[in-house]
């Protein structure tokens, strides 16, 4: 690591530290939130600002103390923005399919089951799309 | 220039994506973006015959807001891992209306939710009218399905108008 000026590295390294600790926070919820949709929300939480001071250090190294521009962490966080909440989605969806199915292992939170979305109407995930329904893609 | 150009704000996307990726400003690698940013769309065009419209100063302002949005909520959900006891955390379920159509509006909303920490949206309804969002911690469900349809839903059917 080449040297530069001290406050360059004072700033890199806080961010470093920043992102590092909303990291742990997230990892932490894992731990000690009660079910699983409230532990969904601690590694949304990691991959967004955690990993983004993280980046934010990244340039900010390679601008401050080498000298060049980097604009790979750009498209890692636009590519994470735009994976990240699918997964947190597939894995909602996994946990209503096996609360309908009553698996033993699946526990309900503390927030309950979900409601019905209307009278008569379904949760997508219930209902496969068919055709005239809105997840019916066209041309299909 | 329909023909051409199918869907102009992804040919755009695909250009800018590979100067970024590339890491360098030069005529080669700009020439080699618009190649892709013109094939790419012709090629695939037959699988996305809608092209959405979408408005691109309220759509950066848009992308502004959220990710001042995710700083904000980040240190607040912070808070709530790190300090307050699961017997005094409200997690619900809120049901949220839409009023956006269109599947890409709904997307990125959805996408937004989740995005922003203390919320995730878990699915769609079979109608494609509600959004079902888990909240870790919601005393008052109603007061944050308005503040999602008033500070997301409002903007983005101006976006998607």
């Amino acid at each position: 690591m080449s040297a530069g000026a001290p406050w360059a590295e004072a700033l890199v390294s806080a961010l470093i530290v920043l992102g590092g600790s909303f990291a742990l926070i997230g990892s932490w919820a894992l731990v000690r939130l009660p079910s699983l949709m409230e532990r969904l929300h601690g590694p949304t939480k990691a991959s967004t600002l955690g990993l983004g001071a993280l980046l934010v250090a990244s340039v900010a190294y390679f601008q401050l103390i080498e000298g060049k521009w980097t604009t790979h962490e750009l498209l890692v966080s636009v590519f994470l923005f735009v994976t990240a909440p699918i997964s947190a989605n597939l894995i909602a969806k996994v946990h209503l399919h096996r609360l309908r199915l009553g698996e033993a292992s699946e526990a309900v939170g503390p927030a309950g089951t979900q409601p019905p979305p209307a009278p008569g109407v379904e949760w997508a995930t219930h209902q496969a799309p068919h055709e005239g329904s809105a997840g019916d893609l066209q041309g299909d | 220039m329909n023909r051409l150009l199918p869907h102009p704000g992804l040919s755009v996307l695909l250009v800018a994506m590979w100067m970024v990726m590339v890491n360098d400003l030069t005529f080669g690698t700009l020439f080699l973006g618009l190649v892709f940013g013109i094939a790419v769309p012709l090629f695939t065009a037959p699988w996305c015959p809608g092209r959405p419209n979408v408005r691109f100063v309220p759509g950066a302002a848009y992308v502004g807001l959220v990710v001042w949005d995710i700083i904000i909520a980040n240190f607040q959900v912070a808070a709530i891992i790190l300090f307050k006891p699961t017997r005094n955390l409200r997690p619900a379920w809120l049901n949220i209306p839409l009023n956006l159509t269109t599947p890409e509006a709904i997307t990125v909303l959805a996408g937004t939710i989740s995005l922003t920490p203390g919320t995730v949206s878990a699915d769609v309804s079979a109608c494609g009218k509600f959004l079902l969002v888990h909240a870790l911690h919601a005393p008052d469900p109603a007061s944050e399905i308005a503040k999602a349809k008033a500070r997301y839903e409002a903007r983005l059917l101006r976006i998607f108008a």
